[in-house]
């Protein structure tokens, strides 16, 4: 492609203009975090004798370990109970096209975009007269609900896709409808099970809004609702509050880093059929 | 997988006929545990938001019909109806600002595409989408503030003048809440418009450029309109964020000062959470619901004429 030079130029400073702008504030709280616990620092300046420490500091008042505990409990409740249920019915309405499947396939689409807000309060009382607040699973039922028109939607674009004459032959040899799904559908939709594994498990870390309503203490929310509690208990030790804020959003990071190109696919193809 | 038609059809007959069942009975086995979950933890709740919203309620006394006063409410209390009025400002900052600026990202990446530096811009972009919205908050709180970073640089360039708390100062709170929103989309729609731009046939391109048209005449009568599906995808899903704000707000101003960056979401939570107005909080709830999907519906359907 022609390009003059100039204009590969500018360009250049505007991306790395962008990219100085996004890490600004990872930055700013690193730099923070390393100021003596209880000061009050200016802007960007490097400290004299950095307190490494704090991160160890925040770690154990934050109660980090059973966040994190917390964190992947909720996590392992929401992401294969979702995968399963939304790939059955995935595959009854896109596959096997299921009798008034696109009546339920239109209800589920209707909740493709709903804010939680809008339903956080009958939530709250439903989920207290269950006797289940303040406890995982207040966070983990609702959001399998929550998650599950997308989920549905997702796992219905893939089946939709499937030529029927797999089942066909499948049918032929005898198999019967659960072991149709189970060894020809299941093994095949692995590409697009693994993309929603990946979107699930990142809305449900960084959920926030049901772990503070919905459960009172700090160490049986995600890690985001935890920060929460954290910002109000330590908002005047700045330091002390960037370090835990760095190691509460370090996992999705290294996470993100490691599987980097799933997670960018997984979340743009989320958002094109969302 | 292709068959010959006739070999086709004469599978299908038999087969058809014992996937009856599977398309009966059986394949509803399959949708029932997911159509139970969904109909137990939304659908349920979104009717108790309707109900919730006829009456007054305080969460655990009686509560008392009120028919459709709260929604009327909705729209006089001043104090709700600026919150739909902020978040409406806020997709100014949610989604015109990363949709245009994605669009300007993403071509210049596009023209650079085997750089070593576009490869690290598109991760580096991007890190924004993966954090929490509650870290995100926490870090452009302390930038923000009176001693933060933002004040420093403006200093720095001769700008001392309008250095402020960002977030405390009533003409300029929710501004300074919409860049925390800009800044966390802006990643997304870049990558987004970028996986279209990738799509779009290089010939058009060689040809505008043998007809004499620079890069500014190219970008806006190639690039752009083949990105209609895409740019309507960015507009609705940074629409819904702008709406359904509530993470960044509630840890970088709490709505505050004043109400200058009370938004829908909070308010909910404040009305049904601290001041016990449940039927208000439900009706609140409904009205953001409706101006969701209000939002997001023609865009989707623009983008499926586009597709025609």
């Amino acid at each position: 492609m022609i390009t003059s030079g100039r204009e590969s130029w500018t360009g250049r400073l505007l991306l790395i203009a962008m990219m100085a702008i996004t890490l600004l504030p990872f930055l700013s709280l690193f730099v923070t975090a390393l100021h003596p616990s209880g000061s009050y620092p200016a802007g960007l300046a490097w400290p004299a004798d950095p307190q490494w420490g704090n991160f160890l500091a925040a770690f154990r008042a934050a109660n980090m370990g059973e966040l994190l505990k917390s964190s992947v409990l909720i996590v392992l409740g929401v992401v294969p109970i979702s995968i399963v249920l939304a790939t059955m019915a995935g595959f009854a309405i896109g596959h096997l096209r299921v009798i008034g499947g696109r009546v339920i396939f239109l209800l589920f689409v209707l909740g493709l975009t709903l804010p939680f807000e809008g339903i956080i309060t009958p939530l709250y009382y439903q989920i207290r007269d269950m006797g289940l607040l303040n406890t995982r699973w207040a966070i983990i039922l609702p959001l399998i609900g929550l998650f599950m028109p997308f989920s549905v939607f997702w796992m219905r674009a893939h089946f939709v896709n499937m030529p029927g004459e797999l089942s066909e032959s499948a049918r032929m040899d005898g198999a019967n409808v659960w072991q149709l799904f189970r060894r020809i559908h299941v093994p095949l939709a692995m590409p697009a099970i693994s993309s929603l594994g990946i979107l699930l498990f990142l809305w449900t870390w960084n959920q926030f809004l049901l772990a503070i309503v919905l459960v009172d203490d700090p160490t049986k929310r995600t890690m985001s609702g935890a920060l929460g509690a954290f910002q109000g208990q330590w908002g005047t030790d700045i330091p002390l509050l960037c370090a835990g804020s760095l190691l509460i959003l370090t996992p999705t990071l290294v996470i993100f880093l490691i599987f980097q190109r799933h997670f960018v696919k997984a979340l743009l193809q989320g958002s094109l059929k969302g | 997988m292709t068959r010959p038609a006739g070999a086709r059809a004469s599978h299908r007959r038999p087969v058809a006929a014992r996937l009856r069942g599977a398309r009966g009975l059986v394949g509803w086995l399959f949708v029932a545990p997911a159509l139970a979950f969904y109909a137990v933890f939304v659908l349920r709740p979104i009717a108790l938001t309707f109900q919730y919203s006829l009456y007054e309620w305080d969460g655990i006394g009686p509560s008392t019909w009120v028919g459709l006063a709260n929604f009327g409410k909705v729209f006089t209390d001043p104090d709700l109806y600026d919150s739909l009025i902020n978040a409406v400002k806020l997709i100014v900052f949610f989604s015109a600002i990363p949709v245009l600026l994605g669009l300007a990202i993403a071509a210049t990446i596009r023209r650079i595409a085997e750089s070593r530096l576009a490869l690290v811009a598109r991760t580096v972009l991007f890190l924004p989408q993966v954090i929490p919205l509650v870290a995100a908050g926490i870090a452009w709180s302390w930038l923000l503030a009176s001693t933060g970073v933002i004040n420093q640089l403006l200093s720095l360039v001769g700008l001392g003048g309008i250095t402020r708390a960002w977030l405390g100062d009533f003409s300029t709170a929710l501004p300074a809440v919409g860049m925390i929103g800009a800044w966390v989309l802006l990643g997304l729609c870049t990558l987004l418009l970028l996986a279209g731009m990738s799509k779009i046939d290089p010939a058009l391109y060689e040809a505008a450029r043998l007809d004499g048209a620079g890069p500014w005449r190219e970008f806006v009568s190639i690039t752009v309109p083949s990105l209609r599906q895409e740019i309507a995808v960015c507009v609705t899903v940074t629409v819904i964020a702008a709406l359904a704000s509530f993470d960044i707000i509630y840890i970088s101003t709490q709505g505050g000062p004043g109400n200058t960056t009370m938004v829908p979401g909070l308010q909910i939570y404040y009305l049904a959470f601290s001041e016990r107005e449940v039927g208000m909080a439900s009706a609140l709830a409904l009205v953001l619901m409706v101006l969701v999907i209000a939002c997001a519906l023609p865009i989707q359907w623009f983008t499926k004429e586009g597709e025609r």
